[in-house]
Order: C-alpha cells, then sequence, then structure tokens
C-alpha cells in the first residue's frame, strides 16, 4: 500500500526518468478527487443558496427549501434591494451605498498606493539616517488592534474638520493601507538592479524624476496587486465606515447590514439575499479577472519584512 | 549637482525627507501618538467626552468585574483557539490534495479561496441564512424526512460561537490554504525522492519532514490569522448582533459600545488597551522566534 501511495506521488518533473505512466483512475486518484469535489461543493454552497434564494419569490422561500432551484425566477428581489429598500432615513435602496463605497474606494485606493510606492522607493533606494525606525514603527503598527487607535483618530479628524467626511475616512484608509503596502513597494523596489539607479544618478537624475520617468513604469506589476489588495480591502471594510462617516455617507456594507439586520417589518430574505449578492460583486469580479495577482497581495502580506 | 556648499546633515536626501513625511506622520502620530494616547486616557474618568481626570486603575478593575468583559475575553478565547488549529489543519489538507498533481488545480484553489475576497459581513449574512432554523440547512434535512433533525447554532447560547466559527473558517481556510501551497512548493522534489527510496510511507513524511521543513510558512499563517481573530467584529454583527444574549460578544465589538453607544470612553480604552497588550504577547514571541533567531542562524 505504501508503495503504491509513494510511486504516484511527485513524477518529478524529469518525466524522463522513468515513473509509470499515470493512471487517471487510479484508488487513489478517485479518493483525492472525491475529497476535493465534496470540499468545493461545500464552499460553494452559500454562493448557491445565496443566488438561489435572491432569485425566488418570498412565498416559494416560506415553503420551499433553500437548496432548490426557484420554480419561477423573478428579479424582482434584484431590483427592490438596488433602487428601493429602506435602510433607516432614506428608502433609494443599496444603489446609494454602492456609489458611496465607490466615492470612497477610488480616492483611497489611489491616495494609498502613490503615498506608500514613493516610501516604498526612498526606503529602498534612497535611505535617510532614521528611517528604518520609522519603517519598523509602521510594521509593528500593522499589529495594533484597530481599537486602541479609532477614537484619537475622531478626536484628530474633529481637530482637522474631516470627521464625518468621505475625506475622512479616505485619509484613515490610507493611513491604515500603509504598513502593508509599504512593505510591498519597498521589497519590490529592493530587488530592482542597483546598477540601474545608479546610472540614472550619474545622468543627473532627481529623486522624483527617477522615481516618475524609470521606476513607476517598471513597477507597473506590482502597482496592480497594490490595487486589486487595497480595491477588495477598502470595499470590504465596515468598521472605518461606520465610525468615520456620517449615515448618507455611508459605505455599501454599513447599509447592507443594516437592510439584512433591521429589526423592523417583514423579512424580505430574498432581497436581503440580493442585497448581499450585489455587496460582493465588486470584490468578486476582481477576483476572478486578477486570478494569481490576487494571490501574490495575498502573499505580500506574509513577507517578512 | 546641487552641492554648492557643504550640506548639512539635515538637507542631504532632502527630496526623500520630503517624500517620507507622510510615513513619518502615520508612524509617530497615528501608531504611537494614538496608541499612547489611548493608554493614557484609559486611567482617567472619561465618559461621553475624554476627562482629564486621573482615577488610576479604576476602569481596570471595574473592566475586569464586569460580566459582559469576561464573557467577551471567554469568548474570544474559545473562538480564536478553535480557529487557529481549525484553520490550520483545513488549509493544510486543502493545500495538500491541491499539491497531488491533480487536474483542475487552478479551479479548485479558485473556488477555495473566492470567500476571502467577500466581506466579513457578507459572510456573516449568508450564513445567518443557511443556519436559520425556520428555512435554512435544519428544515432542508428535516423536509427530507429527519423530522427530529436540530441544527440551529445560532439561537442556542451554548453552540452559538460554533456558528461563527463554521462562517470563519469558510472565509479564512483559503487563505491559509493558499500561503501552505506555496509553502509546499518551496520544499525541494529532492526530499520526497530521498524519502521514496527509504520506502517512507507520504503522511509520514508529511508529518516528520515536509511540515517541521515548513516552520516559516506556519509561524506567518499563525500570526496573520492570530491577528485577524483578534480583531473579529464584522463577523459577529453581521451574523449574531453579539446575541442570543451576551453569548456571542468579543472584545472588539466590547470597546466599540463603550465608546460610541454607551458613553462610556474610559471603559472602552481600558479594554482596547488589554487588547494591545494581549497583541504584544502574540508578537513578541513571534518577533523573536523570527528575527531573534535569523541573526543567529
Amino acid at each position: 500500500m505504501a508503495d503504491v501511495t509513494t510511486n504516484m506521488r511527485r513524477p518529478s518533473p524529469a518525466h524522463a526518468s522513468g515513473p509509470k505512466p499515470r493512471r487517471a483512475f487510479s484508488r487513489k486518484n478517485i479518493m483525492i478527487y472525491s475529497i476535493l469535489f465534496v470540499l468545493a461543493v461545500y464552499y460553494l454552497l452559500p454562493f448557491y443558496v445565496m443566488l438561489m434564494t435572491s432569485l425566488k419569490g418570498l412565498a416559494e422561500i416560506r415553503t420551499g427549501n433553500i437548496f432548490a432551484p426557484p420554480m419561477e425566477i423573478t428579479f424582482e428581489p434584484w431590483a427592490k434591494a438596488w433602487a428601493t429598500v429602506c435602510t433607516g432615513l432614506n428608502c433609494d435602496g443599496l444603489s446609494r451605498g454602492f456609489w458611496n463605497s465607490v466615492k470612497i474606494t477610488v480616492p483611497s485606493v489611489f491616495f494609498s498606493i502613490a503615498v506608500a510606492s514613493v516610501n516604498g522607493y526612498a526606503l529602498s533606494m534612497w535611505r535617510f539616517k532614521g528611517a528604518n525606525v520609522f519603517f519598523t514603527i509602521l510594521i509593528i503598527g500593522a499589529f495594533i488592534p484597530y481599537q486602541v487607535m479609532i477614537y484619537p483618530i475622531v478626536v484628530l479628524l474633529r481637530e482637522i474638520g474631516l470627521y464625518g467626511n468621505l475625506g475622512g475616512l479616505v485619509l484613515v484608509h490610507t493611513v491604515f493601507g500603509m504598513p502593508i503596502l509599504t512593505l510591498l513597494f519597498r521589497n519590490y523596489f529592493s530587488s530592482v538592479p542597483e546598477e540601474l539607479f545608479k546610472a540614472a544618478r550619474v545622468d543627473g537624475a532627481r529623486f522624483w524624476t527617477i522615481y516618475f520617468k524609470i521606476m513607476l513604469p517598471m513597477a507597473v506589476p506590482i502597482f496592480v496587486v497594490a490595487v486589486i489588495l487595497q480595491t477588495t480591502a477598502i470595499w470590504n471594510d465596515f468598521l472605518f465606515g461606520v465610525i468615520y462617516t456620517r449615515p448618507e455617507n455611508y459605505p455599501m456594507t454599513v447599509q447592507l447590514n443594516n437592510i439584512v439586520n433591521s429589526v423592523t417589518g417583514v423579512k424580505e430574505y430574498n432581497v436581503n439575499m440580493a442585497a448581499t449578492l450585489l455587496s460582493g460583486v465588486v470584490p468578486l469580479t476582481i477576483y476572478f479577472l486578477s486570478g494569481k495577482l490576487f494571490v501574490r497581495g495575498i502573499a505580500a502580506g506574509a513577507v517578512k519584512g | 549637482m546641487s552641492q554648492s556648499g557643504k550640506p548639512t546633515a539635515l538637507f542631504k536626501n532632502l527630496s526623500a525627507k520630503i517624500a517620507a513625511i507622510p510615513m513619518v506622520l502615520t508612524a509617530l502620530m497615528v501608531f504611537v501618538g494614538c496608541s499612547v494616547w489611548t493608554i493614557i486616557y484609559s486611567f482617567t474618568n472619561s465618559r461621553l467626552l475624554p476627562s482629564a481626570e486621573w482615577v488610576g486603575l479604576d476602569q481596570y478593575e471595574r473592566l475586569w468585574g464586569t460580566r459582559r468583559w469576561l464573557i467577551s475575553i471567554e469568548n474570544l478565547a474559545i473562538y480564536g483557539i478553535l480557529m487557529l488549529i481549525l484553520a490550520l489543519v483545513i488549509g493544510f489538507l486543502l493545500a495538500a490534495l491541491i499539491d497531488q498533481k491533480i487536474r483542475f488545480e487552478d479551479g479548485f484553489r479558485t473556488i477555495f479561496l473566492y470567500p476571502y475576497a467577500l466581506s466579513f459581513i457578507v459572510t456573516g449574512l449568508v450564513w445567518q441564512w443557511l443556519l436559520n432554523p425556520e428555512f435554512g440547512i435544519q428544515n432542508a434535512v428535516r423536509n427530507l424526512g429527519f423530522e427530529t433533525f436540530s441544527f440551529d447554532p445560532l439561537y442556542n447560547p451554548d453552540t452559538v460561537l460554533y456558528g461563527v466559527l463554521i462562517a470563519g473558517l469558510w472565509h479564512t481556510s483559503g487563505l491559509v490554504m493558499c500561503l501552505m501551497l506555496a509553502g509546499l512548493r518551496g520544499i525541494d522534489e529532492d526530499v520526497w525522492k530521498a524519502t521514496k527510496i527509504d520506502g517512507i510511507p507520504a503522511w509520514k513524511t508529511y508529518i516528520v519532514v515536509v511540515i517541521p521543513m515548513m516552520r516559516p510558512v506556519f509561524i506567518t499563517t499563525l500570526v496573520l490569522v492570530t491577528s485577524g481573530i483578534i480583531k473579529l467584529y464584522d463577523l459577529v454583527i453581521a451574523q449574531t448582533g453579539g446575541g442570543p444574549g451576551l453569548a456571542s460578544e468579543v472584545p472588539a465589538k466590547f470597546v466599540f459600545d463603550m465608546m460610541f453607544v454607551s458613553q462610556n470612553l474610559a471603559q472602552g480604552f481600558a479594554a482596547s488597551t488589554m487588547m494591545l497588550v494581549a497583541v504584544i504577547f502574540v508578537i513578541i514571541p513571534w518577533a523573536y522566534l523570527e528575527f531573534g533567531g535569523k541573526k543567529h542562524g
């Protein structure tokens, strides 16, 4: 038995070295595929149920089975979730939260990446005395629970008149995105050959010229990774949204939670699930389009400083 | 070029220093400044607004005498330990299965990782719906003929944490798989060849050789998952709202409610300071293992 399993393992890059041809239906393979298949069903189930529930009428939900596909497909829950469902003050649906999230995410992603890429560039190529002290603080700061800092930040934002504004929230996202992104860019720019940098300096190029003319065009892939990482993180944020904005500016996550967990009125499960799916559309699209780059963004979090 | 006179140390590399101002401000004002501010004000009797009236350790005494805080801590400990163990085990098993030179590897990986792209709010709401006893899994199984089947973890104070755990694992295990898979792929083929020649069975190779070799990956994963656990907040808000009763309260929610709902700022400060202390206890051994060990090795 042991021999069978070890034979199957790792045919090694050199197929020429002559392991037996792989049988597609060995006992081991059947077992692996069936386990993976069952697990895949478990991971996909919530998505499937969300989708099915969102396409059913309320009557069918009450009498039927959540796993059953809809007998009569209706898109009404989607329309209602997007345009007319009520959240406390207003009844213009989740579209408000969607546009708020866009207004929050776009500038936050832009500023956090702009600041962090310059940080990473300065830290890897223009090291000045004390730079690494601040970098270390930044990395340690990434582990401080947000709860420790949220209130003093409220005070700070109030002082500069940004509390409750989108601007304040953008600033908060820029600050809290800084550790991981700076690390990402610092590691990337450290791998750029030093000769390139030296040659540019010999030619008389200065800090910003080198950054914009040489480093920026070279670092496009890492910028894409950073955009994926930040867009997903900021779109999915709940805590900062609920603390640093006013209800009319609430991002989609906060609005979604208010819709589904409101205690008043009849629970419209189909509308709730349509709303939940709508909130997941942006990160899921990014995820499916980006593929391996998404994984690279995750791995960035795991890279040691 | 610009070295006309003797540039003083301050003006050397000036552009880089100017460019680093946001980083310096973030590091000093937010990460250091705000943390210190919170710690200091945890010794005051701030209520609706921060006040400077010093009360020593009163807030901490009150905190540790508060039932809700004790429940929160206990919940986080139970959730955290189970989450760590299960996330690592499931993540590793998934990675090991995917690493068997299978077909559709990308497909499986995409399926296992997609929950991680969703927010905790979405995760919590889906699982709230699936675990709804009236319409969810329980009802579906009962419809199959198992009339007495019972599966409603969210409505029972004794089991609600496990309901949250199911959702948390669904969300996070893909991330662990991803990191573990990278670790497995980093292991030299020769290791497998050598153990194969020695006739060591695969499962034993994993336990005795591969896992010890993946120590850095395990440590990184441990730290990532742990820092996620301590932040646990959105998932509970969406899935249970802390209920039934206080049964699924967590520290992060306690802090938020004290600061922004109950107008009891100093209690929030004291509680968040305790969270910071907990993190320090996790980080220091890790930093020691990671960076202390490297210098000698």
